[in-house]
C-alpha cells in the first residue's frame, strides 16, 4: 500500500510524472486518457447543453418567434445527436470506467493501453465531423435519422453527421471490447467475479451491448449515406424499398443504447450508495444478475418505439410483453438499493444526495416507461412530451446525475484534492430543483397532447412550456456549478488522502491521485466487495 | 385561469374514456409505488443517519425478498399488459361497417376524401356516433395522424395505407396535430376534426360535390384503359375485379392472400409484386403517373365492386349517408 503523502509534499503520480502536451497526446495511460475523454465529453456536454437552452427559449411563446422553423429542427438534431452519441454513451464508461476499471480489478492498465488511446482519437475523428456539421449549417433530420425524410428529403448536412455517428461508433465498440477483456484477463489474484464491484458488472454488461448493437448502427447510418448518395432504394418506398426497415434496424441499436447510457450509472450509484450506508450492497448477486439480464432482454424490445408505425397487431403485443420482462431488473435495482441503506449508517454527502436523486428519477423514468409499454396507452402519448420527459427522466435525471455524483464521489482520486462539500451540495440541489421543474411539466403537456418536435405550439400549452422553460435555466446554473468548482479545487481543494470517504474497494487502497501504473505492487484480494463491515476508520462528518 | 393551463385533454371517442382509465390506473399505482419508495429512503436516511458509535448492521441479501420483489411487480406488469394490449387491439381493429376516409398527407398539409366526394384539407368533418375508418397514405415522408381529444395515431407511411378508427362521441372541433417528424413545417401540419351532429353533418354532406369517391374512381378506370384488361363482363387479360375486395386471391408464388386496401393499391403501383396466379406481368406501373388522391379513388371504386360480406350489409347506421350506397348500385349496372 503506498504512503499516504503529506499535505504539500507530492509523491509521483499519474498527473506529475510527465508535464507538457505531448505526454498527454501519445499517454497509454487509462487515467490520462480518462481525463482526456472527460475534457471532450464536457465540451460536447456544454455545446448540446446550448442546444437544448434555445430550444427551451424558443418554446417560451407559441409562436414560431426566436429562430427559423428550419434552425429549431437543426436544434433539436444536434442537440439529441451530439447528448447521445459524443457525451451520454462515453460519459461513465469512458471517463468513469476507464479511470476505475483497472484499479478496482488491481490491475496496472487496460488489456489494450494503445487501442484505448486510439479509442479516444476515434472519437475525436467523430466529434470533428460533428462539428463540421454544426458549423456548416448543420443536420435537420432528429437524432433518429427516420427514412425517408433523411434520406430522399433534406439537403442539409445529414451524410457528414451520420460519418460522424458511424465514425465515433467505433470508438465505442473498440472500448467495449477493452473492457470486456480487461474484465476477464486482468484481475487481481483473488478478484474473482463474485468479488468484483457492481461498478465493474455495470460496465461489463454494458461492453457487450457496445460491441454487439454498435455495429448494427454503423451498417444502418451507412445505408442511410449511401441511399443518399447512390440513391440504392432501400428504404425509399418510391423505389422499392421500406421505410420500416430503417426504424427496425435503428431501433435494434438504439433502445440497448438507453442500457449503454443508463447500466454504467446504475453502477456509479451502487458504489455510492455502499459507501455512504457503510454497508455491502444488498443483494450482490441479484444486482449483478439484473445487470447482465438488463444487457440481454435489452436486445429484445426494440419495436416498442414503433407501436403506431405500422408494424403488425401482433409484433406489437410481443413487443410490449417483452418490455415488461425488461421491466423487472430494473426494479429489482431500485429495491435493493433502498434495502440497502436499510440499518446502514448514513450521511448525506454530495455524492450520496446525486445517489438520492438519482434513485429518484430513474424510478419516476422507469415507472412511467410502464406507462409506454401499455400498447394502447402508448397509442395516445408517443411522439409526444410525454416521452420527452420520459427519457429525459431516465437519460438525465438517471443517468446525468449518476456521473456527476461519480465525479464527486471519485474526484478525490482524480485530481488528489477536494471539491468544497458545500458548494457541492448546493449544486447537487439546484440540478434536482432545476431537473423537475424542467421535465415534469412535460409528462402533462404530453398527456394534452403536445406532440414532440414543434417548432410553435397552440397557445393552451404554454403555461407548461414557460415553467420547463423556467427550470432549464435553474438547471443550466446547476451544471456550471461543479464545473467552476472543480476547477477551483484542482489548486485550492483540500488535499485529499488515499481514501477521504473511508470506503472499500482497490481505488481507494491506492494513492490519490494514483501512480502511473496504480498500485506499486500487484494487490492480492481476500476480502468480498464492499467489506465496510470490517474495520475502516469512519471519516469524521464535515 | 385553466384556459391557459387545461389539465386535461378533451374526451370526444369511445377509446378516449379506455385510454384515460389505464392512464389514471397507473398513474394511482405508479403514485403509490413512488411515494412508497421515497418514504422508505427518507426514513432510512433519517433513522440510520451516521451517529458516533453506532455502525451499520451488515446484510447479505434475502432471496426470498428478492423473489418477492421481482415476482409481485412481474404480476403487476402481466396485468397492465394486458390492459394496454386489448386497448389497443380495440384501436387497431375498426368495426365492419365503418365509415371509409381517404386521407393523403403531404408536406405539410392533410387532404381528406369522403366517400360522397367532399374533399377537405386540413379541416375533417365527421358526425357524432359513427364509426369512422380512416384509410391513410403519403405523398412523400412519413407522417403521423394524431388527434389527441380521440386518443389516437397512427403513422402515415409513403407507399402504404394504413389504419385507423375512432367514433366520435362528443360535438366540438379537436386539433388535428402531425405527430410524426417530416420536416420544416411539421408543427405546422396541423388541422381540426370538425365533429358535428348527424343531422348538421347530413347538412354539410349536402352542400358538397355530387361525384361519389368510387364514381371518380370509376371514370379514372375508363380514362387510363384498365378497363381493357379488367373486364367486368368476362375474364380479360387482367383479373375480373368484381368480388375481389376482402376476398382470397391466390398468387403466382402460390401463396393466397385477402385482397385488402394495400394489396389493390400495391398492384395499381407495382403490378408485380404480388402477380395473380394463370396471369401475365403485362400491366404498366402506375408509380408516378397517377396522384395519391386519383389512387385512392381507383381502390374506391374497386372496392364498390364487390357484395358487402355476410353481417356487413345490413348494419348501416344511416342508409341516406351510406358510404358505399352509391357504389353498391352501381355494380348491378
Ligand atoms: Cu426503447
Ligand atoms: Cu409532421
Amino acid at each position: 500500500m503506498a504512503a499516504i503523502p503529506l499535505p504539500g509534499a507530492e509523491h509521483e503520480n499519474y498527473l506529475n510524472k510527465e508535464y507538457g502536451i505531448r505526454s498527454w497526446l501519445l499517454t497509454t495511460d487509462h487515467k490520462r486518457i480518462a481525463l482526456l475523454y472527460l475534457l471532450s465529453i464536457t465540451f460536447f456536454f456544454f455545446i448540446g447543453g446550448f442546444f437544448a437552452l434555445l430550444i427551451r427559449l424558443e418554446l417560451l411563446t407559441p409562436a414560431g418567434d426566436l429562430v427559423q422553423a428550419d434552425t429549431y429542427n437543426k436544434l433539436f438534431t444536434m442537440h439529441g445527436q451530439v447528448m447521445v452519441f459524443f457525451f451520454l454513451i462515453p460519459a461513465v464508461p469512458a471517463v468513469l470506467g476507464n479511470f476505475l476499471i483497472p484499479i478496482m480489478i488491481g490491475a496496472k492498465d487496460l488489456a489494450f493501453p494503445r487501442i484505448n488511446l486510439l479509442s479516444w482519437y476515434i472519437f475525436i475523428i467523430g466529434g470533428c465531423f460533428m462539428l463540421y456539421t454544426i458549423l456548416t449549417g448543420g443536420a435537420d433530420t432528429g437524432w433518429t435519422f427516420y427514412t425517408p425524410l433523411s434520406t430522399s428529403f433534406l439537403d442539409t448536412h445529414v451524410v457528414a453527421a451520420a460519418v460522424a455517428i458511424f465514425i465515433a461508433g467505433f470508438s465505442s465498440i473498440l472500448t467495449g471490447l477493452n473492457f470486456i477483456v480487461t474484465v476477464h484477463r486482468m484481475r487481481a489474484p483473488g478478484m474473482t467475479w463474485s468479488r468484483l464491484p457492481l461498478f465493474v458488472w455495470a460496465n461489463y454488461a454494458t461492453s457487450i451491448i457496445q460491441v454487439l448493437g454498435t455495429p448494427v448502427l454503423a451498417i444502418t447510418l451507412a445505408l442511410v449515406a449511401l441511399e443518399r448518395l447512390f440513391h440504392f432504394g432501400i428504404f425509399d418506398p418510391q423505389k422499392g424499398g421500406d421505410p420500416l426497415l430503417f426504424q427496425h434496424l435503428f431501433w435494434f441499436y438504439s433502445h440497448p443504447a438507453v442500457y449503454i447510457m443508463i447500466l454504467p450509472g446504475m453502477g456509479v450509484v451502487s458504489e455510492i450508495v455502499a459507501c455512504f450506508s457503510r454497508k455491502r450492497v444488498f443483494g450482490y448477486k441479484f444486482m449483478a444478475l439484473a445487470v447482465i439480464a438488463i444487457a440481454v432482454f435489452g436486445f429484445l424490445v426494440w419495436a416498442h418505439h414503433m407501436f403506431v408505425a405500422g408494424i403488425s397487431l401482433y409484433a406489437a403485443l410481443v413487443f410490449s410483453l417483452l418490455s415488461y420482462l425488461v421491466a423487472v431488473p430494473s426494479a429489482i435495482k431500485v429495491f435493493n438499493w433502498t434495502a440497502t441503506m436499510y440499518k446502514g449508517s448514513i450521511s448525506y454527502t454530495t455524492p450520496m444526495l446525486y445517489a438520492f436523486g438519482f434513485i429518484g428519477l430513474f424510478t419516476m423514468g422507469g415507472l412511467t416507461g410502464l406507462f409506454l409499454a401499455a400498447l394502447g396507452l402508448d397509442v395516445h402519448v408517443t411522439d409526444t412530451y410525454f416521452v420527452i420527459a420520459h427519457f429525459h427522466y431516465i437519460m438525465v435525471g438517471g443517468m446525468v446525475m449518476a456521473y456527476i455524483g461519480g465525479l464527486h464521489f471519485w474526484w478525490p482520486k482524480i485530481s488528489g484534492r477536494m471539491y468544497p462539500e458545500s458548494w457541492g451540495r448546493l449544486a447537487a440541489l439546484t440540478i434536482f430543483i432545476g431537473f423537475n421543474l424542467t421535465f415534469f411539466p412535460q409528462f402533462i403537456l404530453g398527456y394534452l397532447g403536445m406532440p414532440r418536435r414543434y417548432w410553435q405550439y397552440s397557445p393552451e400549452y404554454q403555461v407548461l412550456n414557460v415553467l420547463s422553460t423556467a427550470g432549464s435555466t435553474i438547471l443550466a446554473v446547476g451544471y456550471v456549478l461543479p464545473m467552476v468548482y472543480f476547477l477551483w479545487s484542482m489548486r485550492y481543494g483540500k488535499v485529499a488522502d488515499e481514501n477521504p470517504w473511508g470506503a472499500a474497494g482497490l481505488e481507494w487502497m491506492t494513492a490519490s491521485p494514483p501512480p502511473t501504473f496504480n498500485f506499486d505492487e500487484t494487490p492480492e484480494v481476500t476480502w468480498e466487495a464492499y467489506n465496510y463491515g470490517e474495520a475502516k476508520e469512519v471519516p469524521v462528518e464535515r | 385561469m385553466f384556459a391557459n393551463l387545461p389539465l386535461w385533454p378533451d374526451r370526444a371517442s369511445n377509446m378516449a374514456g379506455n385510454v384515460d382509465a389505464l392512464f389514471i390506473f397507473l398513474l394511482i399505482l405508479c403514485g403509490l409505488m413512488c411515494v412508497a419508495i421515497f418514504i422508505m429512503i427518507l426514513v432510512f436516511a433519517a433513522k440510520y443517519r451516521r451517529r458516533k458509535g453506532v455502525e451499520a448492521e451488515q446484510i447479505e441479501g434475502s432471496t426470498a425478498l428478492e423473489l418477492t420483489w421481482s415476482g409481485v411487480p412481474l404480476l403487476i406488469f402481466m396485468g397492465i399488459f394486458a390492459w394496454g394490449a386489448i386497448i389497443y387491439f380495440q384501436e387497431r381493429t375498426p368495426p365492419q361497417d365503418s365509415a371509409e376516409i381517404y386521407t393523403v398527407a403531404k408536406q405539410w398539409m392533410w387532404k381528406f376524401q369522403h366517400m360522397e366526394g367532399q374533399r377537405e384539407i386540413n379541416e375533417l368533418h365527421v358526425p357524432v356516433g359513427r364509426d369512422v375508418k380512416m384509410i391513410m397514405t403519403s405523398q412523400d415522408v412519413i407522417h403521423s395522424f394524431y388527434v389527441p381529444a380521440f386518443r389516437i395515431k397512427q403513422d402515415v407511411l409513403p407507399g402504404r395505407y394504413t389504419v385507423a378508427w375512432f367514433r366520435a362521441t362528443k360535438a366540438g372541433t379537436y386539433h388535428l396535430f402531425c405527430a410524426e417528424y417530416c420536416g420544416t413545417s411539421h408543427s405546422g401540419m396541423i388541422g381540426s376534426v370538425v365533429v358535428m351532429e348527424p343531422a348538421l353533418y347530413e347538412q354539410w354532406l349536402s352542400g358538397g360535390p355530387a361525384a361519389p369517391l368510387p364514381q371518380a374512381g370509376k371514370q379514372l378506370f375508363m380514362s387510363l384503359g384498365c378497363s381493357t384488361c379488367h373486364r367486368l363482363d368476362t375474364q380479360g387479360r387482367g383479373p375480373n375485379l368484381a368480388n375481389l375486395y376482402n376476398h382470397p386471391v391466390l398468387l403466382e408464388d402460390g401463396r393466397t392472400i385477402i385482397a385488402d386496401d394495400n394489396y389493390i393499391g400495391e398492384s395499381i403501383l407495382n403490378p408485380a409484386a404480388k402477380l395473380v396466379s394463370g396471369f401475365k406481368p403485362i400491366m404498366p406501373t402506375f408509380q408516378g403517373i397517377i396522384s395519391e388522391e386519383q389512387l385512392n379513388a381507383l381502390v374506391a371504386y374497386i372496392k364498390s365492386l364487390s357484395q358487402p360480406t355476410e353481417g356487413e350489409a345490413g348494419s348501416r347506421n344511416t342508409p341516406a349517408a351510406s358510404p358505399s350506397g352509391q357504389p353498391q348500385t352501381m355494380q348491378v349496372q
